[in-house]
This record gives C-alpha cells, sequence and structure tokens, in this order.
C-alpha cells in the first residue's frame, strides 16, 4: 500500500506532526460544531495511535529507525562529504517507541474522558488545542536525538501542561498551583539549557549520538550531568523537589491529571537517556546510580507519608504519584549502578523499572479518573464530604478496586508484576531497600483502603441520594485502562519479552544507538 | 582574563536570578528572578559563539570569512521566543491570583499546603 510506506519513511515525523497539525485546526473546527470538534480530536489521535503503530511494528523488527529532517532521504544521516549529522534527527529505537506508546494511550483516553467530564465548561476549544499540543510536545521528547530539540519540546510541554492545570480559572488555587509548576518547569528547562550550552561549547555538537561518541567526562561534564539529573528529576516530580507536583496534579482536572503523569514520564525518558546514553560509558557511573538510588528512596518514604495525611482526594493520589516516581528511579538507579560491573540483575531492574513506567501510566491514570469521577458527581474534593458512593456508582467504586489493588501491588494486577521485579533485584544489591519498597507498598494499600473505606463505603449520605453513574466516555476510558490492567496482570510474561524487554536492551545497549547515526 | 568578563557577567546574573526566586516575597520579583536566570543562559549561549574581530554569519556580500559561529546564535533566538511565551504566560497566572487572592505576597498565597 502506498499509504503505509509513506508512513513507513515519514512516520517519525508524522507522530509530530499529526497532533500539532491537529491543534492548530482545532480552534477553526470547534466554529463548526461541539460534536464535530470531539472527533476531530479523537480521529487526530487515532490516526497517530495507527501511525505509531506501524512504526512501532517497523522498529520492533528492523531495529533503531532515523528520521532527518529537511534531508533528501530521511533515513541517511551523513550524506556523502559530511562528518558529523547538522541536522535535527529524529531517532527511534525500542524504548523511545514504548514511551510514545503510553504517551498516546494517556493522551486517547484523557481525550475521551473529557469530551464529557468538561462538557459544561467553556474555552473547550482551547482546552483540546492544548491537551493535542501535549501530546505534541510529549511524543517529541520521547522520540528526538537532539538535545536543543529536547529543550524545545521541554518547553512547550511546560507551556500546553501549565495552562491546562490553570484551566479551572475560577478557583485562585489552580493559579497558584500552575504558577508553582511553571516556576518549577522553566527554572528546569533552564537548567537544561544552561548543560547544553556547556557540552555545546566543548564537543560542537547538539546531536546525543555524537556527543555521546565525544564526551570526556572532564568537571565541566559533570556539572552539566548534576544539572540535566536536577532539572529532570525536578520535572518528573520526585523528591526533594516535588512540591508542586500534588498542587498541579490535584489542581488540574482529572483527564489533565493523567497527561501529567505522561509528561513526568517523558521527563524521566529524557533522565534515562542522559544518563545512559550520553553518559553511560563514564566509568563512575555507579556514584549516579547511588544518586538516583537516593532520590527514589527519598520519593517513595514521602511521597507514601505525605499521602496518610492528605484529605483531598486528589492530592491524595498526586502524593502517591511520587511515590511511584520513586519505584521507577529506584529500578533504573540500581540497573545504572551495576551497569559497569555486568551483574545480570541489573538488567532486571532495569526492565522492572521501565515495566513499572507503563503500570504507573495505567494505575495512578485510573485512579486519578475514578477521583474525576466522584468530583463530577459530588462536585466535592474532599473525603470528607463523600461517603456511601459504592451504591449509586457500581462501575465506578469497581474500577477503584482495581486501580486500588494494582497500584499497590497485589497480584493478579499489573503493579504486582513490576513491583516484585524490582524488589528481586533490588534485594540483590541492597536488602534494605527492598524492605522500604514492599514496606512502602503495604503502606500504599492503607492510603487507598481509607480512602475507599471514607468514599465509597459506609451509609449514603443524604446530598447524594440522587447521584448518578458517570456518562459513558468517562466510564469507556476507565474500562480501557481497566482491562489493560487486567491483561498485563494475568499476562506479565508477554507484554515483558515483547515490550518491556525490547526497550531495555536499547538503552543498555548504548553502541547501537550511538552507531546508528554515524560520524566522529 | 579580559575576555571572561562575559562568562563572570553570566554568574553574577544567575547568582541574582537565584537570590531574587528564593528570598523574595513578590511574586513579580520572582519572575523577573526566572528571568533573569534565561537572560543569562542566553548571554552564555552567545558568548560561546564568540570570535575575535569576526563578521555575522552571513555570505552574501560578506567583508570577510571570519564568522562567528551561528548555530548558538540560532538557539539563542529560539529561547529568547521561548522565554517571551513563558514570562507571559507566567505573568498571566500572577494577574490571576491576584485577582483571586487580592495580594501577591508569597506568604499569603498558600492556601495549597498542607
Amino acid at each position: 500500500m502506498i499509504a503505509e510506506e509513506f508512513i513507513l519513511k515519514h512516520g517519525p515525523a508524522l507522530l509530530v506532526a499529526i497532533p500539532l497539525f491537529a491543534a492548530f485546526a482545532t480552534p477553526f473546527i470547534s466554529r463548526l460544531n461541539e460534536k464535530v470538534r470531539n472527533a476531530w480530536v479523537l480521529l487526530a489521535l487515532l490516526l497517530n495511535i495507527y501511525v505509531l503503530f506501524i512504526v512501532g511494528r517497523n522498529v520492533y523488527h528492523h531495529g533503531i529507525q532515523l528520521y532527518v529532517y529537511g534531508a533528501s532521504n530521511p533515513g541517511l544521516a551523513l550524506p556523502s562529504g559530511y562528518v558529523i549529522p547538522v541536522r535535527i534527527i529524529f531517532e527511534l529505537d525500542a524504548l523511545s517507541v514504548f514511551m510514545a506508546a503510553i504517551t498516546m494511550l494517556l493522551s486517547f483516553i484523557g481525550a475521551l474522558y473529557s469530551i464529557s467530564f468538561l462538557k459544561e465548561h467553556d474555552g473547550l476549544d482551547k482546552y483540546y488545542t492544548l491537551l493535542l499540543l501535549m501530546t505534541a510536545s510529549m511524543l517529541g521528547m520521547e522520540l528526538t536525538g537532539d538535545m536543543f530539540n529536547l529543550f524545545v519540546f521541554l518547553e512547550i510541554l511546560s507551556i500546553a501542561s501549565c495552562a491546562l492545570v490553570a484551566f479551572r480559572s475560577e478557583r485562585g488555587e489552580s493559579a497558584e498551583a500552575a504558577f508553582k509548576y511553571m516556576m518549577m518547569s522553566s527554572l528546569g528547562a533552564m537548567f537544561v539549557l544552561f548543560s547544553i550550552g556547556v557540552l555545546y561549547g566543548q564537543y560542537d555538537a547538539l546531536n546525543m549520538a555524537v556527543l555521546s561518541k565525544r564526551i570526556e567526562y572532564n568537571l565541566l561534564d559533570k556539572i552539566a550531568l548534576a544539572l540535566l539529573v536536577a532539572a529532570f528529576g525536578m520535572k518528573a516530580g520526585g523528591a526533594p523537589m516535588h512540591m508542586a507536583t500534588p498542587d498541579a496534579y490535584g489542581e488540574a482536572p482529572a483527564s489533565i491529571s493523567i497527561m501529567l503523569v505522561g509528561g513526568s514520564q517523558a521527563s524521566l525518558y529524557a533522565l534515562f537517556r542522559v544518563v545512559f546514553t550520553i553518559y553511560g560509558g563514564m566509568l563512575d557511573v555507579t556514584s549516579v546510580g547511588w544518586i538516583i538510588i537516593a532520590l527514589a528512596i527519598i520519593s517513595i518514604l514521602i511521597g507514601v507519608s505525605m499521602a496518610l495525611l492528605q484529605t483531598d482526594f486528589k492530592r491524595l493520589i498526586g502524593y502517591s504519584a511520587i511515590a511511584e516516581i520513586g519505584y521507577m528511579m529506584l529500578g533504573v538507579g540500581v540497573a545504572l549502578a551495576v551497569l559497569n560491573d555486568g551483574a545480570t540483575y541489573g538488567t532486571k531492574a532495569l526492565e522492572g523499572g521501565i515495566f513499572h513506567i507503563l503500570n504507573d501510566a495505567l494505575d495512578i491514570g485510573l485512579l486519578f479518573l475514578v477521583a474525576g469521577a466522584v468530583y463530577y458527581t459530588t462536585g466535592k474534593r474532599s473525603l470528607n464530604a463523600v461517603g456511601g458512593l459504592a451504591r449509586n456508582m457500581k462501575y465506578t467504586a469497581f474500577f477503584f478496586i482495581i486501580g486500588m489493588a494494582a497500584v499497590s501491588g497485589l497480584p493478579p494486577m499489573n503493579g504486582f508484576a513490576s513491583k516484585l521485579l524490582i524488589y528481586e533485584s533490588v534485594y540483590q544489591l541492597n536488602p534494605v531497600l527492598s524492605i522500604i519498597g514492599i514496606m512502602a507498598s503495604i503502606l500504599m494499600l492503607a492510603v487507598f483502603a481509607k480512602v475507599f473505606q471514607s468514599a465509597f463505603l459506609g451509609p449514603t449520605l443524604p446530598e447524594h441520594k440522587d447521584v448518578g453513574e458517570v456518562p459513558a466516555p468517562m466510564l469507556l476510558g476507565m474500562a480501557l485502562i481497566t482491562l489493560l490492567i487486567i491483561f498485563i496482570g494475568l499476562f506479565p510474561r508477554f507484554v515483558l519479552e515483547h515490550f518491556v524487554s525490547p526497550a531495555a536492551q536499547a538503552l543498555l545497549n548504548r553502541m547501537a544507538y550511538l552507531g546508528a547515526v554515524g560520524g566522529a | 582574563m579580559i575576555w571572561n568578563i562575559p562568562f563572570v557577567a553570566v554568574a553574577i546574573l544567575i547568582g541574582l536570578g537565584v537570590y531574587a526566586m528564593m528570598f523574595k516575597k513578590n511574586l513579580i520579583k520572582i519572575v523577573i528572578g526566572l528571568n533573569l536566570i534565561e537572560a543569562a543562559v542566553n548571554l552564555f549561549l552567545i558568548t560561546l559563539g564568540y570570535k575575535k574581530d569576526a563578521v555575522a554569519p552571513i555570505y552574501t556580500n560578506a567583508p570577510s570569512t571570519n564568522m562567528v559561529l551561528p548555530t548558538p546564535q540560532a538557539l539563542t533566538l529560539t529561547a529568547i521566543v521561548i522565554g517571551v511565551a513563558t514570562t507571559a504566560m507566567i505573568l498571566s497566572f500572577v494577574m490571576m491570583i491576584y485577582r483571586r487572592y487580592g495580594t501577591i505576597n508569597v506568604d499569603e498565597v498558600r492556601r495549597l499546603r498542607e
């Protein structure tokens, strides 16, 4: 088919171009009709999923795919006569595709859920524009092989996501949360730009593969590394710079909260790319690994213990999202700490960490959507103001139970599969880390059991007598995630072998990433 | 060295910006702190591409081929544009905060704290 060939050739560019074009066409299309606009947004995202499917299948079978912008042949990084790649290059390996798939899933479900969740609001044309911009920027961050390009997409992500955090502009708290989040993001982006300057000044390259080949790991490079780790860790929402995260997650509409989860994971991806690909050849990468482990443990402890204290439903989930970020960083940090020792459990830890990215997106995403559903029907944010909802909202209560079990790592849900991988491998490095992880998981269960008891169980409050179930698009969004959670929980080996393991190998196999671009 | 003055300026500007962001109570002043850091980073990028006695990298009718490096300038231009957008965005958040809270003092703008 001609269309398929075209997609195969230009897929990487289309993945960013489709949502970008759809974003800026949305304000015009919404002049026609609300329904047409909703259909347009969903269709654009579906088309993008289709393109990702074709590109992903190609990467799965044939390895890394390059896309060189502005070149006569997009697969060729070095036309004759060039020693280094001068153009912007997208470099797609299994990890990029894995992350892009998570992003697309979250974006699609977020958009589907918004259709009825925000129906009564005005300004929805701008809302969908920003939502699509967020999708485009996250995909850009995950696909690009160019440091400066990464910075640009990071800034687009900050602008789009902060505007959406402040979507409920009638509340001052939303503006406060957006202000904090934007400050964090902008400061982080400045760190990134500064380190790009440091690296460019020394090595005369912006392409990650070329940088990685030339880098000498001197003092300046280490300063740049510290800034990059701080910036991406901050944007991902890990402790100790987590202060803006629960505010933003709590104040954004639920459909945006799950997109923010995607955004924080895109930043985590950038962090992994920097430490594994650019700095992966450094000899004392072990100490970087231990720093990431320390940050992870702090995130887990702070996230869980602060979640225990919350009364606002979505803030509570925001804090548990910080703890979940900690688990991913724990797995990846351990892998980094033993990267040069050749220990086999390092690979397992990395697989666990990457697997947990997918599971966290689903679990935390589902919980955010449930919290949104409770807010939609009752109009209450505080857990103290709701009760006995299980009678009138059977499906939502069921989804919450699934999400609760998954996020605290109970079998047979997906969270169990990835957390077990992390515990097993981390135990071999240091048993204490594993024990902290398991304890925090148990506490997480306690947190959500309390939520379930206070929101869904007990006598129906008189003001909730007429509360009904949420509309179909919201239920459909939640049901989709639930199905995936159960599927991954029942067949973890399938997902591990076909999606997670290639992604982990892509991160470990630094030479393949460097070799694909060529140049000296 | 006299040629290191721009780098010293970068360090001073970043220091001032961080100071403003950490210790100032007025939200607008915090935004100014962020802008100072942005300006410093842009100055840093531009200084990286500087060459003595070089001309702008435009080939048409160029008086000499001793040219400054164009890439940092392209980067800086992009960064400036992004910086304008973020600043406008943050200032509009400050406006919204002022409208709802009646103050822009950080000690009073903290309803989201627990």
